[in-house]
């Protein structure tokens, strides 16, 4: 029992430090993003009628006339001790208060995103496995094809047609319906754009099980064959569909940022959005510092869930 | 046996050995129809795709305007057919950086093996720490819109992936007997990863090459119709879905047709992904 422990612990050990080197490269490249600005940022940020006094005043405030290296000090003590990346430009507010404030529309989106990318892309797998190479195999194989070229904007604007404008189940944006009724269909678009990626996946390992001996002992033992795919198979396809969202975390973030802007959600999305409108390189740095570790974070976390969750890995390791 | 993919396949009739692939056939047609399109679409068009004419505003489709005009009074069926050069002009442009960098970065790392491995192993992971659109929209933010932008941003992103699967691809054929038997010949390293090795991990970049160009093409369609990508007047197929938007009630076909054309060329794409993969698997 001891000797299964101890790989795992050092597995988790090796995968914290791994997670750690990551958040250290996110922190660097998002300091380095303003570098990318043709010329001096001052100037470019406050447009050629700018007066002198005024791009001076801006250099100083983003500490362009310090040294590469003591910018990014700066940066770093400030982002530990204060968790943020400054100050607003416009505003003057400390990024991660702006960020906290728009938390909450951007966690129930990928929530419930989650929810309805598991709810929808297991049975579709499911459907698919069974009839490996017939008709619902081929039928999933194109809505899949179709899904990953689907724009999650355009597919948010299909929703809305269908579901706002000509049902009117749901609104058009906003949360003035409040929490789950504005957030369904945003949900709904941004699990649309990752349920491809998922069907794919899933449907290999679905036909591996189906494949597998537990399964015929079990049709051998004369259980019937609806009964073998709810309780067993679907069994071991709902983990491994969660885990496969935690990996693809990153790709439904960005995407749900982009969804929360069609439908006028007042989350991360639609800050980001407004502070890339208005130039606001404190806000834009944080909102990329914020989301890329939270993936890093949730990496980290289904990573070691799905090696607990399944001794073939613990093996591996 | 250390031939190139094409010289082996020159050896069975190759014509017949594609059409046995109905994906192959179906994306050749499919994304060949959409390439001749924008190919010849001064040809096709029935109006200038910048004409405006606000009498004749938001007329729905018909013999004169086949998808109707917009909110300027221009013909939404020529602008389509436009637009259709512009993505896919960016498109093809936009991967090639991306593509030639992560190919190399990933056949280096997967030969060498060891410490330069661990090193692309770790910028690759850091890389996709971010997401996707969020560190794409921050470099724009920097860069600036429009083409540049988006050249600046998906070669310092894009290149990621190629490296990802080209990796992968070079760590199993190092592992060949031939490139062992190259090596022992006496052939350098170089030689032995441009000639040996290179040829066989190949054919997997240029499979994704495809699903790529699928996946540049949506991002430029949304950053144009963030209003961050095609600036005006140039007619995208993102920036035509943005102005249909505000007439989605009663005018739905105005930023529906744009997507629906996303859509066919991605679908297309895919499928002469998928069929590539089924033609090369079968050596």
């Amino acid at each position: 029992m001891k000797a299964s422990v101890t790989p795992l612990a050092r597995r988790a050990a090796h995968a914290l430090l791994r997670a750690g080197g990551v958040a250290a490269g996110v922190v660097v490249i998002a300091f380095l993003l303003v570098r990318l600005i043709p010329g001096d940022a001052a100037t470019a940020l406050l447009g050629s009628r700018a007066t002198p006094t005024a791009v001076a005043q801006l250099r100083e405030r983003l500490g362009l006339n310090e040294s590469l290296p003591a910018q990014f000090w700066h940066f770093l003590t400030r982002l530990v001790t204060h968790g943020d990346t400054g100050a607003s430009l416009v505003n003057g507010v400390p990024t991660r208060e702006l960020i906290l404030a728009r938390l909450e529309p951007t966690l129930w989106l990928v929530a419930f995103a989650t929810v309805f990318a598991v709810a929808l892309s297991v049975p579709l797998a499911l459907w698919a496995a069974t009839h490996r190479d017939g008709l619902a195999d081929h039928v999933v194989r194109i809505l899949t094809t179709a899904g990953i070229a689907m724009p999650a904007f355009w597919t948010g604007l299909l929703l809305i047609l269908l579901f706002s404008v000509r049902l009117g189940w749901f609104p058009v944006g906003g949360v003035r319906d409040g929490y789950p009724t504005s957030i369904v269909l945003p949900a709904l678009t941004a699990a649309v754009a990752i349920v491809p990626v998922l069907v794919r996946s899933l449907r290999a390992e679905l036909v591996e099980v189906l494949r597998a001996d537990f399964v015929a002992t079990l049709r051998a033992a004369g259980l019937p064959e609806r009964r073998i795919l709810a309780r067993h198979v679907l069994r071991n396809a709902a983990l491994p569909a969660l885990v496969l969202v935690g990996t693809n975390i990153s790709y439904l973030l960005g995407g749900a940022l982009i969804v929360e802007k069609v439908f006028a959600l007042p989350g991360l999305g639609d800050l980001m959005f407004d502070a890339i409108g208005s130039r606001d390189l404190p806000v834009i740095q944080g909102v990329v510092i914020y989301t890329a570790l939270a993936v890093v974070l949730v990496t980290l976390v289904t990573d070691h869930l799905a090696t607990v969750l399944d001794p073939r890995l613990r093996r591996a390791a | 046996m250390t031939v190139a993919p094409a010289a082996v396949a020159a050896n069975v009739p190759q014509r017949r050995r594609a059409l046995a692939h109905p994906s192959l056939i179906a994306g050749a047609v499919v994304f060949g129809a959409v390439l001749l399109a924008a190919l010849l679409a001064p040809l096709i068009v029935t109006h200038d795709p910048a004409a405006q004419n606000l009498g004749a505003a938001l007329l729905p489709p018909s013999g004169e305007h086949l998808l109707g005009t917009d909110y300027l009074g221009r013909d939404v069926f020529s602008r389509l057919v436009y637009a259709a050069r512009t993505d896919l002009r960016i498109g093809a442009v936009t991967v090639i950086v991306p593509f030639v960098a992560g190919t190399l970065l990933g056949s280096v790392a997967g030969y060498a093996g060891g410490r330069v491995d661990r090193l692309l192993g770790y910028l690759v992971d850091t890389v996709l720490a971010f997401p996707f659109y969020v560190l794409i929209l921050a470099i724009v933010a920097m860069v600036g819109t429009g083409e540049r932008g988006i050249y600046v941003a998906y070669a310092l992103v894009g290149w990621v992936a190629y490296a990802r699967v080209t990796r992968t691809a070079t760590a199993v054929a190092v592992e060949r007997p031939w490139v062992h038997a190259a090596r022992e010949s006496g052939l350098s390293h170089r030689r032995v990863l441009l000639r040996h090795v290179l040829p066989n991990t190949l054919p997997q970049a240029v499979v994704f090459l495809f699903t790529d160009v699928v996946f540049v093409i949506a991002a430029v369609v949304t950053l144009s119709y963030l209003g961050l990508g095609i600036q005006p007047p140039t007619a995208d197929w993102g920036s035509m879905i943005a102005d249909g938007r505000p007439f989605l009630t009663t005018k739905w076909w105005l930023a529906t047709a744009p997507g629906l054309a996303v859509v066919v060329t991605g679908v297309g794409l895919s499928l002469l992904a998928d069929g590539l993969t089924d033609l090369w698997g079968e050596r």
